[in-house]
C-alpha cells in the first residue's frame, strides 16, 4: 500500500508542470505536523486520521495532529481570534474539514489561504469542470480555496424490524407520523444535520427548486417556504416528545434509533448504517432509504485558514487525500465506507479494479439505490430556514 | 515584629503575582467581552459602541424563555441541593457514621458531564427505570414522556441536584467543626427542642456565614452550566448559557457579536442573584429572631428533617444508579430495550481506550498536577502572608463569574501574548479555577491551627521557613492532602477552559469525554468517564491514605477532620 502510494505520487508529479514547485513543497513540508481541525464525534473518522498520519509519516516526513471538534465553528471562530489579535501568520489551525455556511463565512471575511487546489498533483484525477460538485459548495463558488476529500449523500435509516415501509417522500412523512405517532423526530435545526431534513423537505415541496440556487431573498423565501411549514404544521404535532423537543445532532438522534424510542434516523454518509452495526452501534435489521425523487448531496472539503502555521504540510495532506489509494480506502466499509470524490474515468485499470474489490454488506446500499443527487441551495437558504424555523417554533 | 520590611515585601510580592496570574486575566477577558458585546470587533469589521448587539440577543426566538429556565433551574437547583446537604448533614453527625462523609469521594470525582449521562440513561423513557417497569405496565416500545429534556427543566434540576449536595454536605461537614455543634444539641435538646428545630434556629443561623461563599459558587455554576444542559436540559429552547454557546458557534460570524452580550448579560445576572442571595440572607437574619424567639419546639421539624434527608439519600441511589450504569456500558458491546442488563458484554472499548486515550490521560495527570502545586504553592504563600481577609472575595471571582462570559475574550488576550495553545496557557487557566477552591479548603484549617505551635517552635530558634516545613506542613498534612484531591479534581473537570486556551489542540479527559458524548456510543462515554473519574478518586483515595500513613504513630492526628 506504501509503495503503491509512492509510486502513484512519483507518477503523479512527473506528470504535472508544477513538478518542481510540488518537490519544494514536499521539501518544506517535511517534519511538520499538520493540526487538523476536524469534527471528532465519530471514532472511524478519527481512526481513518490517525491512519493517515501514520502513512504521511512514513511516505513525506509529515504527521497529522487531529484536533476534535464538537462543531466546526470552532475551528473558524478560533481564526477570528487570531485575526482579531492581529497573528496573520503562525496560525493554530493548519487545516479544517469545512463545507457549506462555514466556507462561505470564511470565503467572506477573507480567512483562507488560496486558492491552492490546482496545485495538487492529484487534483487531476477531480471533475474540476465549473458546475461539478467539486467546483460549487451549496452553490458557492470553491475558486480553489478547498479541496475536496469525501462524498456526502443524505439518507434515512430505519429499523426494518419495526417498519414494514418506510414512507416513499418527505410529503408522505406528515401521514406516516399521523400512523406511528411519537416514532419521528429530526435533529435541532441549529445543528447541520436537522437543517439538512428541512431542506430535504424544501426541495421537494416547493414550487419553485431554481430560486434555491440563488441567495434568498425575503419575496423568494416567503413564496417558496409556504408550503414546507404547512407540511411542517401538520408533521409536528406528530412527532417524538409531540415536537416539542429535538435531539441536538445526528448521533444523538442514532442513539434513540438504538433505544427504540424512534424508528427512523437520518445520515450524511449512506455507510454509516453498514458501519454502526457491525461496531454494534445500531440493530441488525437496520437498513437505509432514500426519498423517491433523490436527495441531497454535497462534497466535505479541506481549507487552509490565511495564517496557518504549516501551510505546506497541510497542501500534502489535502494530496494525500485524493490519492487513488487513499479513496479506494475510505471507501472500504470497514474503513470508512465513504464514496469516493474521484472521477472514477480518469483513473487507471488498477485503480478502478481497487474500487471494484471493496468488501460489501447487507445494509450497504448499492449505489444505484441512492437516487439522484440533489444540487444544495445557496448556503443562507440554510441559515435562514434555521432562523425561521426557530421563530416559528420555540415557546 | 510581624510588619517588619521583609515581610511587607513577601506579602506585596504574593499579592503582585495573584494579581498578575489570577485577576488580570480575568478582568482583560471581561473588556473584550464586553466590547464585542457593545458591537467593537474589528476583526469582523465592526466597530462600536452600538446597542445592535444586545437587540440582536433579545431577538432570538424563546430567549425570556431561556432566561427564566435558566433562572428557575440555578436558583431550585441550589436550594434544593443545600436543603438536602442539610437535612443529611443533621443526620450523618447525630451518627456515627463519619464513613458516609467518605462515601460522597464518588460523587465528586464524577465530572458534570459524565453523571448527565449516566443519569439521562437511568431516567430516559428507553433508560433503566423504564426498563424495569416495562413488564408491569406492558410497554412493548419505549413510552413517549419527556422525561428527560423537559420543557421544565426538571430532569436538569435533579442532574444539578445530585451533583451538588455532596459538594455542599462536604462544606457544611467542614464547617460544622467551627460550631460547638454537641454542646448545642445537647442544651437545646435539654429544654426540648427536637432536632430538627435545632438545626433550624440554632445550627443554620451559625453555619450559613461559614458556606455562604460555596453556596453562591454553586449558584453561579447552576446558573451557567453548559454540559450537562445539553445533555439533561430541555432543548427548544435550552437554557441561557447554552442559547448563548450555540450562538458563539454559529457558522455566521457577525453572531459572535450578540453571544458576546449574551455572555455579558449572563454575567450581570450572575451577579444581581449574589446580590439576591446575601441581601435574602440577611433579610432573614433580621426577620428570623422573631420566629426563634417565639419559642416553639418544633416536633413538625422533626418530620420535615427525615423527609427531606430520605430524599436526599434517594437522589444520592439515582447517582450512584447512573455511576454504575456508565461503568456497566463501558463493558458493553450490545445493550438494547427492554434489556435490564447488557446482552453482551465487550473489552473492545477499554482495549481501544489503551491506545486512543494514552495521551489524553498523560495530558490530563500533568495539567492537574501542575495546576494544583503551582495552587498549593501560592494558597500557602497568601495564607502566610495575607493576615487581613479584605483581598479574599478577589481569589473567588473566578468562581463567581460565569466562564463563558470571559473566556472569550481572555483567549483574545493570551493570542495578543503569543500564548495560546500551549500547555503552559491551560495549566495557568486551570490554576485561575483551582486556586479558589484550594482556598476554600484552606483557609479554614489554616486559621484554625492553635498559634502556640508556630510560637513554641520560634522560640526553639526556627525561622519563618522553618516553622512552616517543619511545624505547620506536617500538621496540616490532612487537610492538604484533601485540598490536593479537591484541586485535581476540579483541573480534569474543566472543559471550557482547555478547549480555548489549550486552542483545541491539548486533548484530555474532558475534552474527549465532552467531544464523545455528542456522539451517540454511550460505551466509549463510559470508559472515558470511568478514566475521567478515576484520576480524582485516585487523588482522593491518596489523600486519605498518605496522611494515615505519615500519621501512623501520631495518634492525635488520626482523628483530624479531612
Amino acid at each position: 500500500m506504501k509503495r503503491l502510494i509512492t509510486v502513484a505520487a512519483f507518477a503523479a508529479s512527473l506528470a504535472t508542470p508544477a513538478l518542481a514547485d510540488w518537490q519544494a513543497t514536499l521539501d518544506a513540508a517535511r517534519g511538520q505536523t499538520v493540526y487538523w481541525n476536524a469534527w471528532g464525534g465519530d471514532t472511524r473518522t478519527n481512526d481513518f486520521i490517525a491512519w493517515a498520519s501514520a502513512q504521511l509519516d512514513a511516505a513525506y516526513g509529515v504527521k497529522i495532529q487531529q484536533v476534535k471538534l464538537t462543531d466546526t465553528a470552532e475551528a473558524v471562530s478560533r481564526v477570528v481570534s487570531e485575526k482579531a489579535a492581529g497573528q496573520d501568520t503562525g496560525g493554530s489551525v493548519d487545516m479544517i474539514w469545512i463545507n457549506g455556511p462555514n466556507f462561505l463565512a470564511m470565503k467572506d471575511q477573507g480567512l483562507l489561504h488560496g486558492p491552492f487546489v490546482a496545485d495538487l498533483p492529484n487534483a487531476k484525477f477531480l471533475d474540476l469542470t465549473p458546475t461539478s460538485p467539486n467546483s460549487v459548495d451549496f452553490t458557492t463558488p470553491v475558486g480553489g480555496l478547498e479541496s475536496p476529500w469525501r462524498l456526502a449523500k443524505f439518507v434515512f435509516t430505519y429499523d426494518s424490524a419495526h417498519v414494514a415501509a418506510p414512507p416513499e417522500t418527505m410529503a408522505d412523512m406528515a401521514a406516516w407520523a399521523a400512523a406511528n405517532p411519537g416514532r419521528l423526530t429530526h435533529p435541532n435545526p441549529s445543528d447541520f444535520m436537522g437543517a439538512t431534513f428541512l431542506k430535504q423537505a424544501l426541495i421537494e415541496l416547493s414550487p419553485d427548486a431554481a430560486a434555491l440556487q440563488a441567495p434568498v431573498t425575503d419575496a423568494a423565501f416567503e413564496t417558496v417556504t409556504a408550503p414546507l411549514w404547512a407540511w411542517y404544521d401538520a408533521l409536528r404535532p406528530n412527532l417524538w416528545r409531540g415536537g416539542a423537543a429535538f435531539p441536538e445532532n445526528q448521533s444523538v438522534q442514532d442513539q434513540l434509533l438504538n433505544d427504540g424510542e424512534i424508528d427512523i434516523s437520518l445520515s450524511f454518509d449512506p455507510a454509516s448504517a453498514a458501519a454502526d452495526i457491525a461496531q454494534g452501534l445500531l440493530p441488525d435489521t437496520t437498513r437505509v432509504f432514500v426519498p423517491k425523487g433523490g436527495s441531497l448531496g454535497n462534497v466535505s472539503f479541506v481549507a487552509i485558514p490565511f495564517n496557518a502555521a504549516h501551510i505546506e504540510g497541510a497542501k500534502v495532506v489535502a494530496n494525500f487525500l485524493l490519492d487513488p489509494a487513499t479513496q479506494a480506502h475510505m471507501q472500504n466499509i470497514d474503513v470508512l465506507g465513504s464514496y469516493s470524490v474521484l472521477d472514477l474515468a480518469k483513473l487507471d485499470d488498477a485503480a478502478k479494479a481497487a474500487f471494484a474489490a471493496l468488501p460489501t454488506a447487507p445494509a450497504l446500499p448499492k449505489l444505484e439505490d441512492l437516487g439522484a443527487t440533489l444540487a444544495e441551495p445557496h448556503a443562507s437558504w440554510m441559515t435562514r430556514l434555521a432562523e425561521e424555523w426557530a421563530k416559528r417554533y420555540t415557546n | 515584629m510581624r510588619d517588619s520590611l521583609p515581610e511587607k515585601t513577601l506579602r506585596a510580592a504574593v499579592l503582585v503575582i495573584a494579581a498578575l496570574a489570577l485577576f488580570a486575566p480575568i478582568a482583560a477577558g471581561l473588556w473584550h467581552s464586553a466590547s464585542a458585546a457593545l458591537g467593537h470587533l474589528p476583526a469582523l469589521g465592526q466597530s462600536g459602541p452600538s446597542i445592535g448587539p444586545l437587540q440582536d440577543l433579545f431577538a432570538q426566538p424563546g430567549f425570556a424563555t431561556a432566561l427564566r429556565l435558566t433562572l428557575v433551574t440555578g436558583f431550585s437547583a441550589t436550594f434544593v441541593s443545600l436543603a438536602l446537604a442539610i437535612a443529611l448533614a443533621a443526620f450523618i453527625t447525630n451518627g456515627p457514621a463519619r464513613i458516609v462523609s467518605r462515601l460522597l469521594a464518588p460523587f465528586l470525582a464524577v465530572p458534570h458531564a459524565a453523571m448527565a449521562v449516566g443519569l439521562a440513561f437511568v431516567l430516559a423513557p428507553s433508560g433503566w427505570i423504564a426498563r424495569a417497569l416495562a413488564p408491569v405496565l406492558g410497554w412493548a416500545r419505549p413510552p413517549d414522556l419527556a422525561t428527560v429534556n423537559d420543557a421544565f427543566g426538571a430532569a436538569l434540576t435533579l442532574g444539578l441536584v445530585v451533583k451538588e449536595t455532596p459538594f455542599l454536605l462536604l462544606v457544611i461537614l467542614a464547617a460544622l467543626t467551627q460550631i460547638p455543634l454537641r454542646a448545642h444539641i445537647s442544651t437545646a435538646q435539654s429544654l426540648g427542642y427536637g432536632l430538627g428545630a435545632v438545626w433550624l434556629k440554632v445550627i443554620v443561623p451559625q453555619l450559613w456565614p461559614l458556606i455562604r461563599l460555596p453556596v453562591c459558587v454553586v449558584l453561579i455554576y447552576n446558573l451557567s452550566v453548559i454540559d450537562m444542559a445539553l445533555i439533561l436540559g430541555s432543548s427548544n429552547p435550552p437554557t441561557a448559557a447554552v442559547l448563548i454557546a450555540r450562538m458563539f458557534s454559529n457558522p455566521d460570524l457577525a453572531q459572535i457579536l450578540p453571544a458576546s452580550a449574551g455572555a455579558m448579560l449572563l454575567g450581570l445576572m450572575a451577579a444581581a442573584s449574589i446580590a439576591a442571595l446575601w441581601g435574602g440572607g440577611h433579610a432573614i437574619a433580621r426577620l428570623g429572631p422573631i420566629w426563634i424567639r417565639r419559642g416553639g419546639r418544633g416536633a413538625w421539624a422533626a418530620t420535615l428533617f427525615s423527609a427531606v434527608a430520605m430524599l436526599g439519600a434517594g437522589l444520592l441511589v439515582l447517582g450512584a444508579l447512573a455511576m454504575v450504569s456508565l461503568l456497566l456500558w463501558s463493558l458493553t458491546w450490545r445493550w438494547p430495550w427492554p434489556m435490564l442488563l447488557p446482552e453482551s458484554l465487550s473489552f473492545a472499548g477499554w482495549a481501544s481506550a489503551m491506545g486512543d486515550f494514552g495521551p489524553a490521560l498523560q495530558n490530563t495527570a500533568l495539567i492537574a498536577l501542575a495546576s494544583t502545586a503551582l495552587a498549593v504553592a501560592l494558597a500557602v504563600a497568601w495564607l502566610e502572608t495575607q493576615f487581613k481577609s479584605g483581598h479574599e472575595a478577589l481569589i473567588y471571582l473566578p468562581l463567581l463569574i460565569p466562564q463563558i462570559s470571559f473566556l472569550f475574550g481572555m483567549n483574545t488576550m493570551l493570542l495578543q501574548l503569543g500564548a495560546q495553545g500551549s500547555i503552559g496557557a491551560v495549566i495557568w487557566a486551570h490554576l485561575l479555577f483551582v486556586f479558589p477552591y484550594m482556598m476554600i479548603a484552606l483557609t479554614r484549617p489554616w486559621r484554625g491551627l492553635d498559634p502556640r505551635y508556630a510560637r513554641a517552635a520560634a522560640s526553639l530558634g526556627a525561622g519563618r521557613l522553618r516553622q512552616l516545613w517543619a511545624v505547620k506542613l506536617p500538621l496540616l498534612l490532612t487537610p492538604i492532602c484533601a485540598a490536593v484531591a479537591i484541586g485535581v479534581a476540579v483541573s480534569v473537570a474543566q472543559y471550557l477552559p482547555t478547549l480555548f486556551l489549550g486552542a483545541g489542540r491539548i486533548g484530555t479527559l474532558t475534552t474527549e469525554a465532552v467531544t464523545l458524548a455528542s456522539s451517540s456510543d454511550r460505551r466509549i462515554t463510559g470508559v472515558v468517564t470511568s478514566l475521567q473519574a478515576g484520576l480524582p478518586f485516585a487523588a482522593y483515595l491518596l489523600a486519605f491514605i498518605i496522611p494515615k500513613i505519615a500519621h501512623r504513630n501520631r495518634s492525635a492526628l488520626q482523628g483530624a477532620a479531612a
